[in-house]
């Protein structure tokens, strides 16, 4: 009789499936999973000891590059954190600009999950119908911050600056002819505001176009109902959090729970699933894209009539305006300090979470009255989930568990940190 | 105070007695501390207790005091806090437990009561070097295989103790002590009290 015996396989860190530096090692039978054991780490970067090292303003850019694809609602936790750290309030015009931004980059963050999900079990097609539409938000992220991604737009106390009254344009050059360019520049004639509009016009046939790709196909399903199911119990004992946690049937979303900022003044549903398995969690998020795109559209129809100030006047903890600061000796004197010392925050400690795309986002600030945090912990959503890993992967078939990595929507620069 | 948050301090003080060294409200949340000692049971009766049902555990964080205020710190070094959330009754929790021991600090592993605690302690035990007694599988996590110390310490520098750098003479990457230096750009100061309060003018 032949030996029987366990093989053992490396999965990643270089495997174009494991969604950038997994190291996943897989003990099998036969095709069968026995056990898998997530090596993370690979993009340790040291944020939380880094950002003890700046001042509370100098960390939001590293907020950015933790998760990487949703990027203003991780610096949307970290200014609240702030906030509430100092006691400020957020003038509701910047509120609203948030409560929009945060949903542009739920449909960014999703959009990707969603393409590159299908991407890594068979659906070429899908990526590239996804990633069109990114390219118009990421658009609106380099038109509100001069960045398409690592935007650092969202300051302790407010947002940046107000939306741009006009968008940038393409130009014709030796590859686009006036033309192309005419037709490239036709939703750019107005301001921000007006391309969002028309996108949010064009946007809900898009999700019908992805639908008619995916929710019916035969293979999409073959791959993904029944795979990773996970239970509600199991999703709160393993601290799953977002599409993870109410794609198994628990109607959990702190937008709606817990609300920050202005998501109590907005309508919206929160999509809940029934099975818990890779296909109930991809409908919450095609149906969470509708919703996010509900929530633009009346963000835009407040910001449109109501003007006023993105940034509170509280020159302790934002700087003063360039024309104040130049002819006003006290707002000179503002913003040397927080230039050169940085604001202080009062000691103390607070968790400020949020609902971002993947989950639950927090930060943990702890403050002992310097113009530097003591201590930072950041809670990252794709953690909790990836630490389960081993449990929901044991007993699948080993392509099963490229199914499983896609539906956790693990992105390494916030699990590493 | 919100009358939920009262109530949650009423329940808690209530259970829990003279096993609470600290009840805090604090900017909206509630801070417990307990002793070391009582560290599982409380986290027990914190999961179990019908009134309380914290079925969640959100987050574990490591802590090191000793630089706390940039002076020194009379008291126990090393902290873990834990943020739990009960999604039945829609409230948090913060659970701070001291070490007792610096130089060897153990505290009771509650993965039996969260099998999301595991990873979560080990990341505390890998920057920290918190050790969790009656954890099935203590391992470092994000640091490098073979990684020598715990780099969140306080005394640990930002730069590290050891680079890395291929080397073509061996033809393999070896390991040897940092060659940049340290620098702060800006320092890192401990003011008088409301001096940059946004109260104060």
């Amino acid at each position: 009789m032949a030996e029987i015996r366990n093989y053992t396989i490396n999965f990643g860190p270089q495997h174009p499936s494991a969604h950038g530096v997994l190291r996943l090692v897989l003990e099998l039978d036969g095709e069968v999973v026995e056990r898998a054991d997530p090596h993370i780490g690979l993009l340790h970067r040291g944020t939380e000891k880094l950002a003890e090292t700046r001042t509370w303003v100098q960390s939001v850019p590293y907020m950015d590059r933790l998760d990487y694809v949703s990027m203003m609602c991780n610096e949307h936790a970290y200014c609240m954190a702030i906030e509430r750290l100092l006691g400020v309030e957020v003038p509701l015009r910047a509120q609203y600009i948030r409560v929009m931004f945060d949903e542009i980059t739920r449909i960014l963050n999703h959009l990707l999950n969603i393409g590159t999900h299908a991407l890594d079990i068979g659906a070429m097609t899908m990526v590239l119908y996804t990633f069109r539409e990114r390219e118009d938000l990421m658009d609106a992220y380099e038109a509100v911050s001069g960045a398409r991604m690592h935007a650092a737009y969202y300051r302790p106390g407010g947002v940046y600056r107000d939306l741009p009254d006009r968008m940038p344009q393409y130009e014709v050059n030796r590859f686009k002819n006036a033309k192309t360019v005419g037709e490239l520049n036709a939703n750019r004639q107005g301001s921000l505001l007006d391309f969002l509009e028309d996108f949010t016009d064009r946007f809900p046939a898009c999700v019908d176009e992805y639908e008619t790709l995916l929710t019916d196909n035969r293979i999409w399903k073959q791959r993904t109902v029944g795979i990773g199911v996970v239970s509600p119990e199991q999703a709160l004992g393993w601290g799953f959090t977002g599409p993870m946690l109410r794609g198994s049937g628990v109607a959990w979303d702190l937008r709606k729970k817990q609300p920050y900022e202005v998501y109590d003044r907005l309508d919206f549903d929160i999509p809940v699933g029934k099975n818990g398995d890779c296909y109930d969690r991809y409908l919450c998020r095609m149906e969470e894209m509708r919703q996010s795109n509900r929530i633009v559209r009346q963000c835009i129809d407040w910001l449109r009539a109501n003007p006023g100030p993105v940034i509170t006047d509280n020159h302790k903890v934002a700087p003063p305006s360039r024309e104040k600061m130049k002819s006003n000796m006290e707002e000179l004197i503002h913003h040397f300090k927080l230039f050169t010392e940085g604001m202080h925050v009062p000691a103390g400690e607070v968790y400020a979470a949020v609902e971002h795309p993947k989950g639950e986002f927090g930060v943990y600030a702890v403050s002992d009255g310097a113009n530097k945090p003591y201590r930072l912990k950041l809670r990252a959503p794709g953690f909790a989930h990836l630490a389960a890993m081993d449990e929901i992967a044991r007993g699948h078939m080993i392509a099963d568990v490229v199914a499983i990595i896609g539906t956790m929507d693990v992105v390494f620069g916030e699990i590493d940190r | 105070m919100s009358a939920k948050l009262e109530r949650l301090s009423l329940i808690l003080r209530d259970v829990f007695g003279d096993a609470l060294q600290s009840l805090v409200v604090d900017r909206g949340e509630v801070t417990i501390q307990v002793a070391a000692s009582d560290y599982l049971r409380v986290a027990g009766i914190l999961r179990d207790h019908a009134d309380l049902h914290f079925e969640q555990l959100i987050d574990i964080s490591g802590l090191d005091y000793s630089a706390y205020g940039n002076q020194a710190w009379g008291g126990r070094r090393f902290a873990s806090a834990s943020h739990l959330l009960s999604v039945r009754h829609n409230w948090r929790v913060r659970l701070k437990v001291f070490a007792d021991d610096d130089a060897f600090p153990v505290l009771d592993s509650v993965c039996e009561l969260w099998p999301s605690a595991n990873w979560y302690e080990r990341e505390s035990f890998d920057l920290y070097g918190i050790m969790y007694s009656g954890h099935p599988d203590l391992r470092r996590i994000l640091t490098d295989y073979g990684f020598v110390g715990h780099p969140f310490r306080k005394d640990f520098p930002v730069s590290g103790y050891v680079e890395m750098r291929y080397d073509p003479e061996v033809g393999r990457v070896v390991y040897q002590p940092v060659t940049i230096e340290p620098r702060e750009n800006t320092p890192r100061i401990v003011r008088e009290e409301n001096y940059g309060d946004v109260g104060h003018g």
